[in-house]
């Protein structure tokens, strides 16, 4: 019955979300901040993530197939299939839903119960959209520059440790990033991306929407919102690569 | 003028308003008083539609809003301005950005115009040397009058307040009072205002709706209550013992 309840009411927040702007130009000055806030806010973070990651790729790679049999381009290309296809456009999501997500609630949460969203909807503006509609566009929008740029970063490092600490040349990792390519895995996983882009920014924007009581409520919702968008990223995820990769 | 007809509320089955008649006057200020959890701020966001009656209907000016649809509402509420429990302003603004926020999102004016508007509103209460600043940056009081600057930006007709004298010292109140009671006349405002500060009733209360058990239990003027024979109301309208002492000197 509850799943029902909130499935029901999360899609009528959305649908709400997009009804027609009062005013586009204040929109359009909404989405420019949001994209600040929710995208460049967040490349510090997402580098240093993905230069470690793309690091440790590299090393435990190496680690495991220490033998003769296999070619030392493998390094390359699982460290390029790891980050291209699950590393860069799931886990770095999930790291946002930490980071956006509970943002997003306890913002929207706090306004909630400071009667500020109640103040919007007698005046008449559409709360729904104009506080999270921004929001959804803007995460759209930057969350695959996100991703790429942690890709070529992941890549980056992974070469430059394998160098380093001698378990892979520049010119082997070079031929295994580029072996056996296929352009439509970097599709799926903005794909990926772009639906859970939309997730965390619509599902956080719902627990803080429905914020009831005082502070500690909004805490709560935060911690709701950073759980719940990272448990729908993990079965969208499912769903998404048995559609498109099967 | 708003008109209450017959309105009912209940949550899941479980009454909080019923048979609730009444009328706002404009160029008056109408109260709805009465206890703790009575139903004053339930009654208040029917009237203003944050939540749908069970039944019943509300009239502003004859206009029918219990069964208008999402764009009449619309229209309705560019004309009703609301000072909240809390100021409710946004923080992410200063105090002339949330002046102009409603002008803004609705107004036709060009940008010299809003700010004219604005700078018009905060001046009206006192407060034009304050407009750069953030709400954090201001006292309560203050904050109380930056929503008033608010919600008289677009010329309501309809001013709701609530409580707009919670969490403020004696003076600062009747400050508040007064300035609610100046723009009613004014400009011809509806006014309604809840409460429960008798301070603020006998100051400028015209027309006073006492609510009770979850509908309107009593209604008069100001110098009805002092001398009403109505029990219940006796009992909140002389709960302390100051007020008692008072109505035993004027025998
Ligand atoms: N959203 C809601 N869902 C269910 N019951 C509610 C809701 N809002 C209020 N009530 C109930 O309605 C009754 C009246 O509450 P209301 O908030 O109107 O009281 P009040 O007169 O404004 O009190 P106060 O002076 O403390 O603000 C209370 O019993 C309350 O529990
Ligand atoms: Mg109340």
């Amino acid at each position: 019955m509850q799943l029902f309840y909130h499935t029901g009411r999360y899609f009528e927040l959305v649908f709400n979300a997009f009804r027609r702007p009062e005013r586009f130009s204040i929109y359009w000055k909404q989405i420019v901040h949001e994209v600040d806030k929710i995208g460049v806010q967040s490349v510090g973070i997402i580098s240093l993530l993905s230069l470690f990651m793309g690091a440790v790729i590299c090393i435990q790679t190496a680690a495991n197939i220490d033998s003769g049999w296999i070619p030392a381009y493998t390094i390359g290309f699982t460290v390029r299939q790891t980050l291209i296809l699950e590393f860069c456009p799931t886990i770095i999501p999930v790291i946002m839903a930490g980071k956006v997500g509970s943002n997003i609630a306890s913002e929207i949460g706090t306004m909630r119960i400071k009667e500020e969203i109640d103040a919007l909807d007698i005046m008449g503006v559409n709360s729904a959209g104009y506080l999270i509609l921004p929001k959804i566009v803007a995460a759209l929008f930057i969350f695959p520059f996100l991703v790429v740029i942690s890709m070529f970063l992941g890549i980056g490092a992974g070469a430059v440790v394998g160098e380093l600490a001698g378990v892979v040349g520049y010119a082997d990792y070079e031929v295994g990033i580029q072996y056996d390519f296929r352009p439509f895995q970097v599709i799926y996983a903005i794909i990926k991306t772009l639906v859970f882009a939309f997730i965390i920014t619509s599902v956080s924007a719902y627990h803080g929407y429905y914020t009831k009581g005082g502070a500690l409520e909004v805490g709560k919702s935060s911690t709701q919102a950073v759980v719940y968008s990272i448990v729908l990223i993990m079965v969208t995820n499912y769903i998404i690569t048995q559609l498109l990769l099967v | 003028m708003i008109e209450v007809k017959d309105l009912f509320k209940s949550f899941n089955g479980q009454q909080v308003l019923h048979e609730v008649n009444a009328t706002f006057d404009p160029g008056k200020v109408n109260f709805i008083i009465g206890r703790s959890g009575s139903g004053k701020s339930v009654l208040t966001k029917c009237i203003v539609g944050l939540f749908e009656v069970s039944s019943g209907s509300i009239l502003y000016d004859g206009r029918e809003f219990t069964s208008m649809n999402r764009g009449e509402r619309k229209a309705i509420r560019q004309e009703i301005g609301m000072l909240f429990q809390g100021s409710a302003l946004f923080d992410s603004l200063t105090v002339l950005e949330n002046v102009m926020f409603p002008l803004t999102m609705f107004g036709n004016m060009s940008k010299e115009e809003m700010k004219e508007r604005a700078n018009f509103c905060l001046k009206r209460v006192q407060l034009e040397a304050a407009h750069n600043k953030f709400p954090s940056e201001i006292s309560g009081g203050m904050q109380k009058r930056v929503g008033i600057a608010r919600a008289i930006a677009m010329r309501p007709k309809y001013l709701f307040c609530d409580e707009p004298n919670s969490g403020l010292d004696p003076q600062t109140s009747i400050i508040i009072d007064n300035l609610i009671r100046e723009i009613t006349v004014e400009y011809d405002i509806t006014t309604v205002v809840v409460s429960h500060d008798m301070n603020s009733v006998i100051e400028i209360g015209d027309n006073i709706n006492f609510v009770n058990k979850g509908t309107i239990w009593w209604k008069g003027t100001r110098n009805d209550i002092l001398k009403t024979e109505n029990q219940e109301l006796n009992d909140f309208v002389y709960a302390s013992e100051f007020l008692k002492q008072i109505r035993h000197n004027l025998g």
